[in-house]
């Protein structure tokens, strides 16, 4: 294969002995300004294990990650590797000592081949010129050996997003990495992709690599780790078992105790509110991004658009807002066509926004929370033009009190404030006012686990009031959260719309462009209750099989700072 | 009681006043004046000819150096805020940079770069000189009107620039370049037309405006009306951007475009709102130097040259005023202040007019240039934290 110039000595990766080849965080300390990212953390990456590292956005996962990486460099604390201190200045030397990235986005040259991807940075042949066959038959031989299935002609950019992860996961593997770390990898796969990765990550466990899989998700860490490292702002809260429940992970992930579920009554479905037909979106280069879609919204229901990222969910919710025009189609709220209007007479019209990107779409960052909380109804707060400052800030200050905003005060910049608290100050914006339709894209992304049940019961609240709530969500838990229906879309279509207790199997089949009863006949499971079985099934073999073959204690070790 | 009143009045302070920002303007002056007087030494033969004996008698070069940097910047001391008609100087100067400047700083916060404000500035001179001495009003009247169709002919001409945007996308620092050669192009060929030209003259030179529709002045001093006007132009513009539905919608189209149209707002009516105001600022500027009184205190006709280069120095005085009324007042006033000492400095202290041009725009760079002043001034980097608190000046001695 490869000649790795500065191959560490365990060449054979399979060393069962506990000292070698362990890699050990050893009180990894990073600070950026007044914020401890993390704070004296210590890990253990053994050999055939799959060490889950469980945390909220913020709480330090990728920061310590990233530091093992030699993107960055740790201010205290050091990493030894076989029991020696090591320091990476820099990605190469981490990849050279047998560490191996797969990035939550991925690093690929979209242009380039998969065989050219993988030896980017190293590539064979000599005299500067690159010798593609080599290539291609390095890609062959590991994809074999690997059981990870791609063809090394092809251009990554027109690989699905699954394929381009196990691009990514070869390159990694080229690499002779000993110690894998996965970075949220499960974020953009739908739940068959999601299941194959898995399948793979047990394989590269079993040939005795050491597994660092970051998430946020509770469902897959319990059916694949092996030891799970809950992290909370930055330290290590405690070690769980994967016999742990869901909640209890949660529990020490959030640092109290919360609901999983949203606490909901079955829909009193009013009359349709938001009537879409044949709605089709150009975008500017000519590329139909949603494509003749009907839906139908009714007052007092949820509709979630599920499906894979970039499918159209996002164009679909611009132009119903209007800030994306329709080029054909009818968008009518309460009886009122729209389809032509401004965005401005539609928010007038009842029509409340929650952008996807709120940074960009949101907010003025610069603006103080106050003037975000008005941003799209300030004439409701103006007197012939001119500013209610008093009513403004009164308006801020309840707002901030119901929808639990930290912040120092009204007047601070929104942008000074965390990714949870600025989505606050959106959605209690939009939910401040009367809808008749309120549309969400991503509500909770980017948002703490606490929060999240927080946002998700004003969103069932503005439902039980009557309104119209289209929700566009990629996450799956999301959806079968807050769903009373879901219609899942792909390349710009709405392949179906089905009722909220489909299975996880069935909408994935859906979200990859089959045709729902088609998907409910190749399905092993078609509802919630049934996958649930399945999943604790699976679970709890999966918890014998670690009690059968190693000294994994079960239940939940420490809790306070086990570090 | 009084400790929380207390310490509420120094928060307010804290939040109003940039102490940093303060502070690193004051050093981008220090620093600005330290390289200028490096300047002044070596531009002058005498002064460097005395370094010959830098070894031998070390008293005759410093001495020489000193006598001439001193006496350089005593005169522009004296000559911009050393009395009362220094002082008058200074404002009459500063005016039409505040009106302008707050035109360019208008359109920067609504995400517009106005480098329109010279063309601006010239047809409302234009428009205001042509109601001026064409015309002929009764008192009070003349002077609203004339004042009225020049700010009216800066917005159009902001507008114009403003519509073009907002319909076809047509970047605003092309036209309004663009513009600003139309507009000084406009001038010379008016000048030569029978509507401007003065009857009996060749040159082009306006007839006299009307002491109707001239500034009214203090007696003895050169404060005129059109700093009054400018002071209120800067409460009336910060009123608009601060209290206003109309200031909201611009400065968030200004911050975050994407933002403001989710939030419903227009932003093409958000840039030619920007652009007809911004215009009008400028205009404004452009009718000081048309109805300004002159240094007799005698009314001015148009010539080409009227208008100088305030279109241009107000984008500076924007930048230094971060954009914001009280800033461009501020920064205003030393330019105006600056230009009234360099008039001083030529001829009291023989230094050349362009040195006062070379330190303006050292002002300017290192005030500009954040980064520049902390990487000079290192001791300013481990205070990155607001300064709250603590005296600007503090800092300057260490």
């Amino acid at each position: 294969m490869t000649q790795s110039s500065a191959s560490p000595p365990a060449g054979d990766v399979a060393g069962t002995d506990a000292g070698a080849g362990v890699l050990r965080l050893d009180r990894i300390t990073k600070v950026f300004g007044s914020l401890v990212a993390n704070d004296a953390v210590s890990l253990d990456l053994r050999p055939g294990e799959i060490h889950c590292l469980l945390g909220e956005n913020g709480a330090g996962k990728s920061t310590l990650m990233n530091q093992l990486y030699g993107l960055l460099q740790p201010d205290g604390g050091e990493i030894l590797l076989d029991g020696a201190p090591v320091r990476f200045a820099n990605p190469r030397q981490a990849i050279d000592a047998g560490i191996g990235m797969v990035h939550q986005h991925f690093m690929l040259v979209d242009v380039f081949s998969v065989a050219e991807n993988i030896v980017l940075g190293r590539e064979p042949g000599r005299g500067g010129i690159l010798d593609l066959r080599a290539a291609r038959r390095l890609v062959r031989e590991m994809s074999e050996r690997y059981r990870l299935e791609v063809d090394p002609d092809a251009r990554v950019e027109d690989l699905p997003i699954g394929v381009q992860q196990r691009v990514e996961i070869l390159k990694a593997l080229s690499n002779d990495a000993r110690f894998l770390v996965f970075d949220e990898p499960t974020a953009v796969l739908t739940p068959q992709e999601t299941d194959e990765l898995i399948e793979v990550m047990r394989a590269l466990r079993d040939e005795g690599r050491a597994i660092v899989f970051i998430t946020h998700k509770l469902r897959e860490v319990r059916a694949i780790a092996d030891r799970i490292t809950v992290i909370r702002r930055g330290r290590v809260v405690g070690e769980a078992a994967p016999s742990a429940s869901e909640s209890e992970l949660a529990e020490m992930m959030v640092g109290r105790a919360v609901s999983l579920r949203v606490d909901k009554t079955p829909a009193q479905v009013a009359g349709a509110r938001l009537e879409v037909e044949h709605l089709t979106v150009t975008s500017p280069d000519g590329v139909v991004v949603v494509d003749d879609v009907d839906l139908e919204v009714a007052g007092g229901e949820i509709l979630c658009v599920a499906g894979v990222q970039g499918n159209g969910q996002s164009e679909l919710a611009e132009a119903l807002l209007g800030v994306v025009p329709a080029s054909r189609g009818r968008i009518r709220l309460d009886g009122t066509d729209l389809s032509r209007a401004t965005p401005r007479r539609r928010l007038r019209a009842g029509m409340g926004f929650v952008p996807e990107d709120r940074k960009h779409d949101g907010f003025v960052g610069s603006f103080t929370v106050a003037e975000n909380m008005v941003l799209n109804h300030v004439d409701a707060f103006a007197d012939r033009g001119l500013l209610r400052l008093g009513d403004i800030r009164s308006h801020a200050e309840t707002l901030t009190e119901q929808f639990d905003v930290r912040t120092q005060s009204v007047e601070t910049p929104v942008a000074s404030l965390s990714g949870g608290n600025q989505q606050k100050v959106v959605l209690a914006r939009e939910l401040s006012r009367p809808l008749s339709l309120l549309i969400a894209s991503q509500p909770t992304r980017g948002v703490d686990v606490g929060a999240i049940e927080f946002l998700h019961q004003r969103i069932v609240q503005e439902r039980d009031k009557g309104t119209a709530v289209l929700i566009v969500s990629t996450e799956l838990d999301e959806v079968s959260a807050l769903a009373d229906r879901i219609a899942v879309m792909y390349r710009g279509r709405v392949v179906g719309v089905v009722d909220a207790d489909t299975s996880r199997e069935v909408l994935g089949l859906m979200m990859a462009g089959v045709p729902h009863e088609e998907a409910v006949r190749s399905a092993s499971v078609t509802t919630v209750a049934e996958e649930e079985q399945k999943l604790e099934a699976e679970v709890a073999e999966h918890v014998a099989e670690l009690e059968g073959s190693g000294p994994a204690g079960p239940g939940l070790e420490g809790g306070g700072s086990g570090v | 009681m009084v400790s929380e009143l207390l310490g509420w009045v120094l928060r307010r302070l804290g939040r109003w006043v940039p102490w940093r920002d303060v502070l690193i303007t004051a050093l981008a002056f220090v620093l600005a004046f330290l390289v200028g007087a490096v300047l002044m030494i070596v531009s002058d033969p005498a002064v460097v000819g005395q370094y010959a004996y830098l070894f031998t008698a070390p008293q005759l070069p410093l001495g020489a150096s000193w006598e001439k940097v001193s006496s350089a910047y005593a005169a522009l001391v004296a000559g911009s805020v050393g009395g009362w008609v220094p002082l008058t100087e200074t404002t009459a100067q500063a005016a039409p940079l505040i009106c302008a400047g707050l035109g360019v700083g208008l359109a920067f916060r609504a995400g517009l770069f106005n480098i329109g404000a010279q063309g601006q500035a010239v047809v409302g001179a234009m428009a205001a000189a042509w109601v001026g001495f064409s015309w002929h009003l009764p008192p009070g009247i003349h002077l609203v009107v004339a004042v009225t169709f020049g700010m009216l002919a800066g917005a159009v001409w902001g507008g114009i620039a403003g519509v073009l945007k907002a319909r076809a996308g047509a970047h605003e620092v092309i036209v309004t370049i663009m513009l600003n050669y139309i507009a000084t192009g406009l001038l010379a060929f008016a000048l030569t037309t029978t509507a401007f030209q003065r009857p009996g003259r060749a040159d082009p030179i306006s007839p006299v405006v009307d002491w109707n529709a001239t500034m009214p002045r203090l007696e003895g001093s050169r404060l005129h009306l059109g700093f009054v006007l400018a002071l209120a132009a800067a409460v009336l513009v910060w009123f608009l951007m601060e209290r206003s539905v109309a200031g909201f919608t611009i400065k968030s189209v200004g911050l975050n475009p994407h933002a403001a149209r989710t939030a419903g707002m227009s932003v093409s009516s958000s840039t030619v709102l920007a652009m007809l105001i911004a215009g009008a600022l400028a205009g404004l500027a452009g009718v000081q130097a048309a109805l300004g009184p002159n240094v007799s205190g005698t009314p001015t006709p148009l010539s080409g040259g009227l208008v100088g280069s305030i279109g241009f120095d107000a984008i500076t005085v924007a930048l230094l005023g971060r954009s914001r009324p009280l800033g461009t007042v501020l920064a205003g006033l030393l330019f105006g202040g600056l230009h009234a000492g360099g008039l001083a400095m030529q001829s009291q202290a023989q230094t050349s007019a362009e040195l006062t041009t070379v330190l303006q725009a050292l002002i300017v760079l290192f005030v500009a240039a954040p980064a520049l002043v902390t990487t000079v001034v290192p001791f300013l980097k481990a205070r990155r934290a607001p300064l709250t608190g603590t005296t600007p000046t503090g800092g300057l001695s260490s």
